[in-house]
């Protein structure tokens, strides 16, 4: 019994490091921008399909890792100059159509250009399973596990201590005090979406030899990293981080001991209960209405 | 004017199948789409009139077709009696939710809301003991009102287009009562509207249960007019198209609403044609409406006629309005 609780933690800690990653995503962008984006599942999904698009022609994984990332960056920057900044100003529902429908789009794209076949990335390296203490782990979820934490590491060292981070924090405080201490917040918004955009790409990248990626992929991952900003507290990019990292545990427990068919109703039936208790997310700042 | 809006528009659907009759768009569209004109006169009330936002409206109109789906299939009830039931377990759980979820705001409602959607749906596709699980149940028998069998196109496309009918009038009545003044003052702000001694909680629970009630309804119809009913007729997709069908048409206007659930009917049915470009031409147009048309394509055309009528009044030289 200790060796399969180990085994779910185990799952769970790397599933739940791709929602945190999602997550990290959805809070960068709602810091930003006050929008949730809708298309930040489809970030992830269209990282994955790109690389398995640019291996197949024939790139090395890395080169294709790297070359998909940026297009996806790419894309998050066209999302914002293209869809959002029209649309300044609009209602929280107007926005959240806004994204709904750019995911549609993508996905629309996406499988004009590749079919609706399902696509693996190979480990980046080998499957030879790791045993440890009666668990058994995948290299990849090491992978996955490093470069999470990495990835983390990196974004609170650049919203810390580079200058950049710290006008993209200050335009998340209050734009109009940003704009008139001279930062340029339509760039730090297009900034905002393409290093969400590249790390929801990476997000997908990493999981694709674990899970399939097609078309349709991006829908789940992008709920569930939803959910894990939520819980976290939305806007807090760290409680974001804590939360993927509990709702995947959670959810990798609930389809081992209960059952597994029922496994994202465990996960979204523990947000709900979050909610109820925490109408702000466990991390979240309790703010008072402006009246 | 209003009574003008709606006797105009209930003729409109009265005259349709006479014009046409036995034609596709009309008896089989035309069901299709009166029932999402149920639905998002129903969620209108809830999202454009409160302010509240739904995307999990699906649940209750899944609710409402599996308690007819299983009460007539393994119980042989009569069919408006599992309707009734329908009715009363989604109306329930509406009320029994409506305290915890209503008190999130913002995006956080929009999270409790989608999550429920989709356990619900998780639900539905694992229960399959009770809902025959991924594959759904089929032989569901016709509706039968007191014994007349609704058993044709024809007939369904009067009975959806009565109880669509019955529903816009319903919501229009709801919206200019004392309900419906107080729930737009929850919308405006809801601190306000409590210092004016207005029961928040209670008017944004009522408005949560009637919603899900037209949903349900909505659902039992769907039922026994398609005789088979599965678990991807009430995903988070169809929710999200509820949710697109409200904005679409224009929020806070019943016959906006109605549109939208027209509108966007039609176009999907248009879409089909394009096959692997639907998706692509769907959510382009989305963003495209979204973005230049906030209000909705009820409302700001709306408004641009009414400009056009003033620009032209103006050059004939009659005074504008």
């Amino acid at each position: 019994m200790p060796e399969q609780l180990l085994q779910f933690l185990a799952t769970g800690v790397t599933v739940g490091s791709i929602y945190a990653l999602v997550g990290l995503g959805f809070a960068l962008i709602y810091n930003a921008s006050d929008v949730v984006n809708f298309a930040q599942g489809e970030f992830v999904m269209l990282g994955a399909m790109t690389t398995v698009a640019l291996l197949n022609a024939g790139l090395p994984l890395a080169l294709a890792g790297v070359v998909a990332t940026l297009l996806t960056a790419l894309v998050g920057l066209l999302l914002e100059r293209f869809a959002i900044e029209p649309a300044a100003g609009a209602s929280v529902v107007s926005t959240i159509i806004i994204t709904i429908g750019a995911a549609i789009f993508l996905r629309g794209v996406v499988l004009l250009l590749w079919g609706k076949g399902f696509h693996a990335l190979p480990p980046f390296t080998g499957d030879a399973p790791i045993q440890f203490w009666g668990a058994t782990l995948l290299p990849q979820s090491l992978w996955v596990l490093g470069i999470t934490a990495l990835l983390v590491v990196l974004v609170r060292a650049f919203f810390n201590h580079t200058l950049l981070g710290k006008a993209l924090l200050a335009c998340s405080f209050n734009r109009n005090a940003a704009q008139l201490v001279g930062i340029n917040v339509r760039v730090m918004l297009r900034l905002a979406y393409a290093l969400s955009a590249a790390l929801g790409a990476l997000a997908g990248i990493l999981v694709a030899p674990i899970t399939f990626t097609s078309y349709e992929a991006g829908v789940m991952l992008g709920l569930k990293g939803f959910s894990a900003a939520i819980v976290g507290g939305i806007g807090n990019p760290m409680g974001a981080v804590a939360g993927g990292l509990l709702l995947g545990v959670l959810e990798s427990l609930g389809a081992g001991l209960i059952s597994s068919g029922y496994k994202d109703a465990i996960a979204f039936l523990f947000v709900l209960m979050v909610l109820f208790f925490e109408p702000t997310g466990l991390f979240g700042h309790k703010t008072a209405e402006r009246v | 004017m209003r009574l003008l809006g709606f006797s105009a528009f209930a003729a409109g659907v009265a005259l349709l199948p006479v014009l046409f009759p036995d034609n596709y768009f009309v008896t089989v569209v035309g069901v299709s789409a009166g029932l999402h004109v149920i639905l998002a006169v129903g969620l209108n009330l809830l999202m454009g009139y409160a302010g509240q936002i739904s995307l999990g409206h699906a649940a209750f109109f899944g609710m409402g077709a599996y308690a007819s789906a299983i009460l007539t299939t393994r119980y042989a009830w009569p069919s408006l009696l599992a309707m009734a039931a329908g009715l009363l377990a989604a109306g329930l759980i509406a009320w029994l939710l409506a305290r915890p979820i209503l008190r999130l705001r913002g995006h956080y409602l929009a999270m409790a809301t989608l999550g429920f959607g989709i356990i619900v749906h998780v639900v539905m596709v694992q229960a399959t003991d009770w809902t025959g699980g991924p594959d759904g149940m089929a032989g569901i028998p016709p509706l039968n009102l007191l014994g007349w069998e609704i058993d044709s196109d024809r007939r369904w496309y009067g009975v959806v287009a009565a109880t669509a009918l019955l529903a816009i009038w319903l919501s229009l009545n709801i919206v200019d009562s004392r309900i419906g003044r107080a729930l737009r003052a929850v919308r405006g702000s809801e601190f306000a509207a409590r210092m004016m001694g207005i029961d928040t909680t209670r008017a944004k629970t009522q408005v949560f249960v009637v919603s899900a009630l037209f949903a349900a309804f909505a659902g039992g119809l769907f039922a026994h007019q398609q005789a088979f009913v599965s678990p991807d007729s009430f995903n988070l997709l169809v929710s999200v198209e509820l949710v697109i069908m409200v904005v679409l048409g224009g929020m806070a206007s019943t016959f906006g609403a109605a549109c939208g659930a027209i509108a966007l009917t039609l176009l999907n049915e248009g879409l089909v044609v394009f096959e692997d470009y639907e998706m692509l031409i769907h959510g382009a147009l989305l963003m495209t409406v979204m973005i230049f048309l906030p209000q909705g394509l009820f409302v700001g055309l709306n408004r641009l006629g009414r400009r056009l009528w003033i620009a032209v009044l103006s050059r004939h030289g009659s005074p504008p309005q």
